[in-house]
């Protein structure tokens, strides 16, 4: 049952990724040439809305449908990871155009060739798995 | 309701402030869920079911605990058959026009009236050996950077900045450094 919600609740999501055109390779060019204010507008507004969120859910304790605390563990503190590792990722996501959500939106709208892109960037998780130690954090 | 509502608008693109927010209900949904909003573990979950975490303890982690997630990814591709088959009349996606220009003298034809450049992500391209170093070089580079992140857009950009996260601000920032050195820098090189 739970399975078949998350199942509705990304079907929902791929959805409002294709046709906000947000999974559109073009759209993620034109982004970062700042020559439209569509993804600025999406992203923009659902952090704005997301903020006053997640501060409801804190100041009024809001529980999760099955009755638990919902608690956002802080991300631990560094510069140098974030920076240097979103630098990096931002490089391929300029370069594929998709990130990974929209990548598995293009797989299921029939661009085959963006599993040559999952592929890899499962291999690239591994890889940081692999380096993960010798990497400055 | 149709004339509030008319159905029509629902096979165009969706405008950013009905997409936005909509966005923000699916994060909203997955905490509710006890859970939370991030899609690039999943690459991770997929590393461990490969058994990766025999060799790296990194990956060596219960990832039947991360099924949930998959089951969101499962539908995420689901959802992309769905808005592309049945809920698009035309999937031309309407860039700015000086980009169209620049885009089309880089060799993609189809900038301003495709959804895809057909110069990367259609069978014949990938005859070309450089489409799949592009492709295999950019996914390697998604996939390892955001693991070293943390996170990825879901993750940093939408849940992180919601929750007013320091290191979701840095990682963000690292994003448009990463991608701003590409659309200026490097694609002039490569295309």
């Amino acid at each position: 049952m739970r399975h078949l919600i998350f199942i509705l609740i990304g079907t929902f999501f791929g959805i409002v990724l294709f046709k906000s055109e947000a999974a559109s390779w073009y759209r993620i060019v034109e982004m970062f040439h700042f020559k439209s204010f569509h993804m600025y507008g999406i992203i923009g507004s659902a952090v704005g809305l997301g903020v006053i969120v997640v501060q409801l859910i804190k100041r009024l304790n809001v529980k999760s449908f099955y009755g638990a605390e919902i608690v956002i563990e802080p991300k631990a503190k560094s510069t140098t990871r974030y920076l240097v590792g979103g630098t990096i990722f931002g490089l391929g996501w300029a370069l594929a155009g998709a990130c990974p959500g929209p990548m598995f939106v293009l797989l299921g709208s029939g661009f085959l060739p963006i599993l040559i892109v999952i592929v890899s960037a499962t291999f690239g998780t591994f890889l940081y798995g692999l380096f993960k130690d010798k990497l400055p954090h | 309701m149709f004339v509030i509502f008319p159905m029509d608008s629902l096979y165009q693109p969706w405008p950013w402030y009905v997409a936005g927010p909509l966005i923000t209900l699916v994060m909203f949904l997955l905490l509710m869920m006890g859970k939370r909003f991030g899609m690039s573990s999943n690459l991770r979950t997929l590393c461990a079911m490969c058994g990766a975490g025999d060799k790296v303890e990194f990956f060596n982690f219960d990832w039947k605990k991360q099924q949930w997630n998959l089951m969101v990814i499962l539908g995420v591709i689901l959802g992309g058959f769905i808005g592309s088959n049945f809920l698009s009349t035309d999937t031309a996606v309407e860039i700015d026009t000086d980009l169209v220009l620049q885009l089309e003298s880089f060799g993609f034809a189809d900038a301003g009236s495709a959804y895809m450049p057909d110069a990367l992500f259609s069978t014949t391209a990938m005859s070309d050996w450089k489409t799949w170093l592009i492709l295999v070089v950019a996914g390697i580079l998604v996939g390892f950077g955001t693991r070293y992140a943390g996170g990825c857009t879901s993750g940093h950009a939408i849940s992180g900045l919601s929750n007013l996260q320091r290191p979701s601000l840095i990682a963000v920032v690292g994003f448009f450094i990463g991608g701003m050195v590409m659309v200026h820098f490097i694609f002039p090189l490569l295309f």
